[in-house]
């Protein structure tokens, strides 16, 4: 019998820095409020303690700075965790994520690496508004050179975090603030501190027969409920969580598509060039075309700046019963 | 009130200068109608954000709120030697200028609680306030090395602009000394003259920007100007704002500097007004900010017709993506 413990998203990231902080002396983690004060949203808890100044480093508000001097510190032989207090802050810092990370071993031909990790929350929140609301996960995802992980519970968290330390290349780690807090169950082997997931690859959360639900990071949780939901109606939809956005495991969802010839992708952020439209294109262009029974429907944030207030904040966001009215008008029922 | 002396002159605290010969004034003439305008505005701001305190812990406002409570002399100091048509703008903790820029204490609590009524109909929120000749209110905020850009150009062309930073010891959880390699602000403009100034002092914040204005309006270009100052709450509602600092040192700020107190103390001991007049005040105050917070727990939150409005400025009315490709939104300007 395999034992289960329940942990929360923010316990496993922080469990994957611990170890590979242990494992490796290379890695250290930098960025605002990460040591003294615990982390902005206590993800790296207690490792300032363990680690010491030289290992977990408050850096001044300065990303365009420390992004710099993060890179810089991965170019010159160390493994730096890179922490943006939120992905909205990167936007400060996006020239040293693209130009000096991300092109810097295609421009070398191979000479200098940047084994880099930026992580923090991406997406929406709660309340928080236009300025610190937005998903990043298209305007990365559409860099050659970087590699761009978006997990959904806590064994996505722990095991793709460990692989993106280990990883020799830039990964953009897309966190979600609303996900620290809650807790998934996380099976015996990922309690092992060799437990990795491969980024590139989706995981089928749910199989079934009548259509294809594609989404990252919180959204799946939506996809799993609205399934939920639909199964009571004699509709078994498939639940595909991509985990990472780039590479974006195509063959996943085609060999799915093949079998429930009907698609709808799930995502925060905004339609227009996202995840959803990318998946869209590659669905097109691939062998499952040719299965699809209907075009592809793609569920998205609304095409706005978040609003702050609630009832408006709430309708610029999937909605469960979106994904819900969605599945049945693709499906034509 | 024919016995309460008209006008008095106090004594402020110097300033430190930076490349600059002479500075403002040790001297500052206050009449008895400048004092308890300069009273009112200050408590005004202080009940307002006690009361956003309240509200926030009652849920009833939500994510992101950065008090003020503290910093009254600067926001009040300033706009008394400002015109309303010069142009300001500032960062996150902005609700004290919203009011001095002329935004009412019952837009700015309907603001902060999303409804409709609020300056910005509900769909800023906390940090994204305006008002003529205010522009903002801004969530994200380049500390360094936007500033010297800023600095550099402000000096070349010789821009009338007076560049302020209200020194409250921390950033978020980082106190000045482990943020920055020198913690002379007003000297970091380099080239650019700076004063240091008593940010807790109304008269000193006073005299301080009337000198810069004065400088700037002479065509000499821009200044820096530094306000010493402190906030009582942590750096938003979700810091306890007792990790970095201790409770002591905030107690001490409260007993010995208290903007407020020290403006009524003056007033007082020169018999400038009663401490009769002075309670009057504070409750015609407590009832302004009760009947704001009644209208801003009351009012609607806005109408779903305003979601996707003022996406773009006179502009023709478009079409707006919903959440899925059946959901057609309209777009007004």
């Amino acid at each position: 019998i395999q034992a289960q413990f329940n942990v929360t998203v923010r316990d496993a990231l922080n469990q994957a820095m611990d170890e590979e902080l242990e494992r490796d002396e290379r890695v250290f983690l930098l960025g605002e409020e990460v040591a003294q004060y615990d982390g902005a949203y206590k993800v790296s808890r207690g490792l300032w303690k363990k680690y010491g100044d030289k290992r977990i480093i408050d850096t001044p508000i300065s990303e365009m700075g420390f992004a710099g001097i993060a890179v810089g510190a991965a170019m010159a032989g160390l493994r730096p965790i890179c922490e943006f207090m939120t992905f909205n802050f990167s936007m400060q810092a996006i020239d040293q994520v693209i130009n000096s990370a991300a092109k810097t071993c295609y421009m070398s031909a191979g000479l200098q690496a940047v084994p880099i990790v930026f992580r923090g929350p991406n997406g929406a929140s709660a309340g928080v508004a236009a300025q610190h609301s937005q998903c990043f996960a298209a305007w990365y995802a559409h860099c050659p050179g970087l590699k761009v992980v978006s997990p959904w519970n806590s064994e996505d968290a722990k095991g793709l975090l460990k692989s993106s330390i280990r990883d020799d290349n830039p990964v953009v780690f897309l966190e979600n603030e609303l996900l620290y807090g809650v807790p998934f169950e996380m099976s015996e082997e990922a309690q092992s501190k060799d437990f990795t997931i491969p980024i590139g690859k989706a995981k089928v959360e749910r199989a079934g027969s009548h259509i294809t639900l594609v989404s990252h990071s919180r959204y799946v949780g939506h996809c799993l409920d609205a399934a939920a939901v639909l199964a009571k109606e004699g509709i078994e939809c498939e639940v595909i969580n991509l985990r990472t956005i780039r590479p974006m495991d195509v063959e996943s969802i085609e060999a799915s598509v093949m079998k429930t010839n009907h698609l709808v992708t799930v995502e925060g952020g905004w339609p227009q060039f996202g995840v959803g439209a990318e998946i869209c294109a590659r669905i097109m262009e691939g062998s499952a075309f040719n299965y699809l029974d209907s075009p592809v429907t793609r569920v998205t944030g609304v095409d706005i700046p978040m609003p702050y207030a609630k009832i408006l904040e709430d309708h610029s966001l999937p909605q469960i019963k979106d994904i819900i009215f969605s599945v049945k008008k693709t499906l034509n029922v | 009130f024919a016995d309460f002396t008209p006008q008095a002159t106090f004594d402020i605290k110097k300033c430190d200068l930076h490349r600059l010969e002479e500075g403002p004034p040790l001297k500052a003439e206050l009449t008895r109608d400048q004092g308890l305008q300069y009273y009112r505005t200050m408590q005004t701001v202080r009940r307002m954000e006690l009361k956003a305190d309240q509200l926030y812990k009652q849920k009833i406002i939500r994510g992101f709120c950065h008090l003020y409570d503290g910093q009254e002399a600067c926001a009040a100091g300033i706009e008394a030697s400002i015109n309303p048509t010069d142009h300001l703008i500032t960062a996150y903790r902005a609700h004290g200028y919203t009011y001095t820029r002329g935004v009412s204490i019952k837009e700015i609590l309907a603001e902060l609680t999303g409804r409709k009524g609020g300056v910005a109909k509900g769909k800023g929120g906390s940090m994204h306030m305006y008002a003529p000749h205010f522009y903002g209110g801004n969530g994200i905020v380049g500390a360094q090395g936007q500033l010297f850009e800023s600095f550099n150009m402000a000096a070349l062309w010789k821009l009338p602009c007076i560049f302020i930073c209200e020194n409250n010891k921390y950033g978020m959880g980082t106190s000045v000394e482990r943020a920055s390699a020198s913690i002379d602000y007003y000297k970091r403009g380099d080239f650019i003259p700076g004063i240091r100034v008593d940010g807790m002092d109304v008269l000193c914040v006073r005299e301080a920007t009337k000198f810069a204005a004065d400088h700037c309006r002479s065509g000499k270009g821009p200044i820096v100007m530094e306000l010493q100052t402190y906030r009582y709450h942590g750096h938003s509602m979700s810091d306890p704002g007792v990790s970095y600092r201790t409770r002591e040192e905030i107690q001490e700020v409260r007993t010995k500097s208290d903007p407020i107190s020290m403006l009524k103390e003056r007033m007082l001991s020169n018999n400038m007004a009663s401490v009769e007049e002075f309670k009057e005040i504070d409750v015609d105050i407590r009832k302004q900010v009760e009947e704001a917070a009644q209208f801003a727990t009351s009012d609607p939150e806005p109408p779903l017709e305003d979601l996707c409005n003022h996406i773009f400025y006179n502009n023709p009315p478009l079409e707006v993506r919903g959440t899925n490709p059946w959901s057609k939104l309209k777009s007004v300007s």
